[in-house]
């Protein structure tokens, strides 16, 4: 019996939230007093997982899978469950393990618990504190299958560092793996630039901006700080920026380190979809915008005075910081 | 082309979140209810496909008598018919396994499910069913033609978005995008009182695996006062010093 932990790749490198989930694993099977095995696909640097406390790394080695399919990635951790006998899979909340673990569950009966907060209120029962009504609450939910599948919210657990000896084996992908004859045709992304899911910082911007002309100086901030952008829900449906930025209850869940608000009057909608955000700062010209209620740090002040002098502020203390 | 639509009976997205019975259930008192937004969109696409297609759209929801108004409301939208199958939803896992039941009865060639609800977000529904239903899935499903047999949709990704391609019989997890906000429909007085005709059929609920149980609820620790910067350089040094992020 071991922790099972599905950890996300990208052209060999794994991603940021792979060492979480690799962490979030280990807390886990301390508590059950086991050991950790991870999954990955076509990695090059499994062994780097032994930082984080992974024993052993099964890294399947298969072309066909350099890009994700969730049908397929679901069988060959399902095999990888099996020939383990892992009683708990971690993975991270992220868009594509939020595609694959639902297969993964019915493919092994086993309960799923996604954007989970911290480590396991208890493992017998097994009882995790999870983000529900779109982070307006918490549920403390209690699996109750013999396996159990656990998504970690991004940014909630951090990466810990806990030296493992490890071993590396590779894997073929499963046998059953193209059951589903949904096929990638092509990848729209954009390269190099930190992206709303994972990004320590996200600078966010709403109608307050007058019109899509003016966002040159919100992704100005956004390169400063190494920040991914997003907006609010008014925004895209203006079609000032694409759907993928929409921050909010029906759009995407922010939890980041530090999330700037430039514009935004904070609608309860928009709010609940950055409440896990552990650092909130408001730039508003109405004193009265609801948002400020909901965060950390503020300035009333007109945005296209506020922002420049931000962004020439920030190039001088990163001049000065490093 | 044969379509059923799954739909979830959510609190509306401005409702104030509160539990009772020792923070055990969620607090229903004063709360409207509303189709999930996320099916809203999978239900207008629908639409879309009956109008220009000349599909047929069924609707179903797990609950009791209480969701009927929401499933009126998708009726007044345009849906030609309606299931509920007759259980209070728990977890996920036995919600697809009750909407499994009617898909396997009803012979859909497309099912959509919005990619969560906006109450439990479990977000599990759709490829559960898809997989019980030996149905192809795309989840986060941000745009979906469908040519005869064959299927051409794009899904949200982090950074992005991927072009797919699949065929039916196929389960779609939807979201916004599938439609546009604008396109969204309110009913109109035709669309009731036609509503009021269309068939609802209630279907007693099959034995089902409950995988999942919501034991306790608590919300969020309540914010102390903002602090505000009167300059942007105190803004930064607060920013570094004080919350040091950055």
């Amino acid at each position: 019996m071991s922790v099972l932990v599905y950890t996300e790749s990208e052209q060999g490198k794994f991603k940021k939230n792979a060492l979480e989930v690799a962490s979030y694993a280990s807390a886990v099977a301390k508590m059950m007093g086991t050991t950790v095995t991870a999954i990955a696909f076509n990695t090059t640097e499994g062994e780097s997982l032994g930082e984080y406390g992974v024993s052993k790394v099964m890294n399947v080695k298969d072309g066909s899978l350099e890009t994700f399919n969730a049908g397929a990635f679901a069988a060959s951790i399902a095999e990888a469950v099996k020939s383990t006998d892992a009683k708990v899979v971690i993975l991270s909340s992220s868009t594509d393990t939020k595609y694959l673990a639902p297969l993964l569950a019915a493919k092994l009966s086993a309960g799923y618990a996604p954007n989970v907060v911290q480590a396991p209120d208890s493992t017998s029962p097994f009882m995790v504190k999870r983000t529900a009504f779109s982070n307006k609450g918490f549920a403390h939910t209690q699996i109750d299958t013999d396996i159990k599948i656990v998504g970690v919210s991004n940014n909630a657990f951090g990466a810990h560092e806990n030296k493992t000896a490890i071993s590396v084996e590779e894997i073929s992908g499963a046998a059953d793996a193209a059951t589903n004859d949904t096929k990638s045709v092509e990848i729209d992304k954009v390269v190099g630039k930190a992206t709303i899911a994972d990004a320590d910082i996200v600078v966010s911007a709403g109608r307050g901006m007058k019109g899509p002309e003016n966002w040159g100086m919100i992704e100005e901030l956004a390169d400063i700080l190494g920040a991914a952008t997003a907006c609010s829900k008014p925004v895209s449906d203006l079609g000032w920026r694409p759907h993928g930025e929409h921050v909010g209850q029906t759009g995407k869940p922010v939890a980041s380190n530090l999330y700037i608000a430039i514009g935004i009057s904070g609608a309860i909608q928009h709010l609940a979809g950055v409440s896990a955000s552990k650092t909130k700062v408001v730039i508003n010209n109405d004193p009265e915008a609801p948002f400020f209620k909901a965060a950390d740090y503020g300035i009333v002040g007109d945005a296209f005075e506020v922002v420049p002098q931000l962004i020439e502020k920030l190039k001088d203390f990163k001049a000065q910081n490093g | 082309m044969k379509i059923l639509v799954c739909i979830s009976n959510v609190p509306d997205t401005t409702s104030k979140i509160n539990f009772t019975d020792g923070d055990t259930k969620f607090d229903t008192n004063g709360v409207q209810f509303v189709i999930n937004p996320n099916d809203e969109f999978g239900l207008t696409r629908a639409m879309w496909f009956k109008e220009k297609q000349g599909a047929t759209v069924h609707i179903a929801t797990v609950g009791g008598p209480t969701v009927e108004p929401t499933m009126r409301k998708a009726l007044a939208i345009g849906a030609d018919e309606a299931f509920r199958i007759n259980t209070e939803p728990t977890d996920g896992f036995s919600v697809a396994q009750q909407l499994a039941e009617v898909v396997k009865n009803g012979g859909y060639d497309l099912v959509i499910g919005g990619r969560e609800s906006i109450d439990y977000n479990g977000g599990m529904v759709p490829g559960i069913l898809a997989s019980l239903t030996n149905m192809n899935f795309i989840n986060s499903c941000i745009n979906l033609d469908i040519d005869g047999n064959n299927v051409t949709a794009f899904r949200e990704i982090d950074g992005g978005k991927e072009k797919l391609s699949s065929s039916l019989p196929l389960v779609v997890g939807g979201q916004k995008g599938l439609v546009e906000e604008s396109d969204l429909r309110i009913p109109n007085m035709r669309g009731i009182m036609m509503a009021r005709k269309k068939s609802l059929s209630v279907l007693e609920p099959v034995d089902a695996i409950k995988a999942t149980e919501d034991k306790k609820f608590d919300k969020p620790a309540s914010k102390g006062q903002v602090k505000l910067a009167d300059s942007v350089d105190q803004l930064i040094d607060l920013l570094h010093n004080e919350a040091k992020v950055i």
